[in-house]
């Protein structure tokens, strides 16, 4: 208590310095947690979004589907099998066709994923009663990024240009009957949806479709020409982008916790230098080198201590503001191909608080004692006269 | 009533007689595949492809037999020099020499456009003789740059043809087509492609100028100009042989 009670007098008595690097400390510790909090948010909310506008319960995937050949998704498709029959008269299970197209707006041709769906799916977020919209001219709805790419807007016509499954050129003008908004870029950027009936006219595949999109309580069916994709295996890869953007802002944060240290350790080891009086007077009147060097590591470590106050006194308005009312992002960051809303909420756990404080406490400390170990090798005699360094 | 009825007959007499001036759309078609088709083709050829802002100009020498096999060689620009492909029948190879890799491409990328251009690999590779996969009906005469020519209107009797209906301005002389247009099942016109420079090649007719224009999109299209050609030459069994990617 005695060690305690010299430590903060001490640490005290060093004034403007102490609260420096205190601030500098504190100003790192909201940040790291801050920001490790806007990642968690962001991959909650990636998650969550994906699962409500594109996996739902979960998808079948027709066995010759391949995500990763875009060459063969006009040859993926297979037919529903009959053991869904009652699940998809019930809607409880969705059909979703792939195909390629090629739509010319503006006289400029762009190269599209049509997406056929049935118009009164009630599984995804997608505003699919619009392609319910009678006219001579096939309704599709697309995301706000596509129709920015392409310059459509809706009620606008545009030729679509696709291949029939057996290669035949095929080409109509379809009209925009709705554009939506969406955080989850994997259901607009480059594609376009369509009622399933029209594309398997069109792609002459009927009852075709290449995945199956289930309702999440629906059990789950073992099909060997249909194998099941799970909600954490189709997220994976979201959540494998957002680790590679955590482990890109260690970066910052080792910046920010050097700076932070090589300040707590300048401070210590002039601190040393200019005590050295002081230490040998401690030693004469009775305590122990190992003491003395546990109260400087003490009074090192005291500054994360008064970090975690401080750190607390501005950061946690700053943070229960943003957890309530979340960031803007102000820019479109639609096509940044990762799952990201207008706005985000960061999401701050116990585990996340307190792993940073006892990681920043046991580097603080380690920092603390690197200058102050020096003192078990001072001669008490030279200390006192100020020349034992 | 008589009279009416008499007329009627009259009309279709005529109407079928004036029909009947014209050539079959089969016999016009089997002159133009005699002139167009061959069993093996060797071609120096220059490819234009156009852009409202820029144009690329590729040389490449391409060896064909049927439909079922072709190797191309690119000689120009440097940037594409010793690029090679070979299609045997679905599959494609393309050697990049930057990477010394040969690659083998899916064979739904032969209905991908050909290095940016209105043509796609199946347009360019495809030989396959007119008759084998469309009806041909003579549709009526028109002028073309001072040629006469049957118009023909072909519809797709197999599943797989990439244009459902065509028409051609056939030559009535030459039996080369001038002009011809590519639709969709819909009828909406997707590509045009207009021949030119027409010389007699082994006897035969042949276009050593095309432009392939998609008609949906903006631009001036592409210009292939064939530079030397050689018909129903021997061409060794080597050349359609993955080793020669290398």
């Amino acid at each position: 208590m005695t060690m305690i009670k010299m430590a903060l007098r001490s640490l005290i008595g060093n004034g403007l310095k102490t609260w420096l690097n205190v601030f500098v400390l504190s100003f790192t510790f909201v940040l790291i947690i801050f920001m490790q909090g806007l990642l968690e948010g962001w991959n909650r909310q990636a998650v969550t979004d994906t699962v409500t506008w594109e996996i739902a319960g979960g998808q079948y995937w027709s066995q010759k589907y391949d995500p990763y050949d875009p060459f063969s998704i006009d040859s993926s498709a297979a037919v529903v099998p009959s053991s869904f029959r009652k699940e998809y008269d019930a809607h409880d299970i969705e059909p979703v066709l792939y195909a390629k197209g090629t739509i010319y707006p503006g006289g400029r041709m762009q190269g599209v994923l049509l997406k056929g769906i049935r118009p009164d799916q009630h599984l995804l977020a997608l505003p699919t009663y619009l392609l319910k919209a009678d006219g001579a001219e096939i309704p599709v709805i697309m995301g706000a990024h596509m129709a920015k790419q392409a310059n459509l807007k809706v009620n606008d016509l545009v030729t679509l240009r696709w291949r029939d499954v057996n290669g035949t050129f095929e080409a109509v003008d379809i009209r925009v009957a709705g554009i939506f908004r969406t955080s989850v870029p994997t259901v607009d950027i480059g594609q376009i949806w369509l009622p399933l009936d029209e594309l398997q006219k069109m792609t002459l595949q009927p009852n075709a479709c290449t995945i199956l999109i289930t309702k999440p309580e629906i059990p789950i069916q073992q099909l060997s020409a249909w194998p099941f994709k799970d909600q954490t295996e189709l997220t994976k890869q979201t959540a494998a982008m957002i680790q590679a953007k955590s482990k890109g802002y260690n970066v910052f944060y080792f910046i920010f916790l050097s700076m932070a240290l090589i300040a707590i350790f300048d401070t210590q080891t002039l601190s040393i230098f200019r005590r050295q009086r002081e230490i040998g007077t401690l030693v004469a009147l009775g305590m122990t080198q190992k003491q003395v060097v546990s109260l400087f590591t003490l009074e090192g470590t005291m500054n994360a201590l008064l970090a975690i106050l401080v750190g607390t006194i501005w950061g946690l308005p700053i943070f229960v503001a943003f957890a309530v009312n979340g960031i803007h992002i102000p820019m479109d960051v639609s096509s940044f191909g990762v799952p990201m809303a207008d706005k985000m909420f960061p999401y701050f756990t116990l585990k996340l608080v307190a792993g940073t404080i006892s990681f920043i406490m046991v580097i603080t400390a380690l920092v603390s004692y690197w200058p102050a170990h020096k003192i078990a090798r001072m001669k008490p005699t030279d200390a006192i006269r100020g020349k034992a360094l | 009533m008589n009279s009416f009825k008499i007329g009627i007959l009259l009309f279709l007499v005529l109407a079928t007689s004036y029909a009947q001036n014209y050539p079959t759309g089969k016999s016009i078609l089997d002159k133009v595949d005699k002139n167009m088709s061959a069993k093996t083709r060797v071609m120096t050829a220059s490819m234009e492809v156009g852009t409202e802002r820029t144009k690329r100009t590729m040389v490449s020498k391409i060896y064909g037999e049927g439909d079922h096999k072709a190797y191309t060689e690119y000689l120009a620009p440097a940037r594409e020099k010793g690029t090679k492909m070979l299609k045997l029948d679905n599959q494609l190879w393309i050697y990049s020499p930057t990477t010394d890799r040969t690659v083998q491409i899916s064979g739904h990328m032969l209905r991908q456009s050909v290095m940016g251009s209105d043509m796609s690999y199946e347009d360019m590779m495809n030989d396959k003789p007119l008759l084998e996969q469309y009806q041909a009906d003579v549709t009526g005469t028109e002028t073309i740059d001072g040629a006469n020519c049957w118009v023909v209107t072909l519809t797709a009797i197999i599943p797989d043809a990439n244009y459902f209906t065509r028409k051609m301005w056939v030559d009535s002389e030459r039996f080369i087509p001038l002009k011809e247009d590519l639709f969709a099942k819909s009828g909406k016109l997707l590509k045009r492609i207009t021949f030119s420079n027409v010389q007699k090649v082994q006897g035969r007719w042949f276009p050593l100028s095309f432009v392939y224009k998609d008609m949906l999109k903006d631009g001036p299209g592409t210009k292939l100009t064939i530079q030397e050609i050689q018909l129903d030459t021997q061409i060794p069994a080597s050349v359609f042989n993955l080793g020669n990617l290398k």
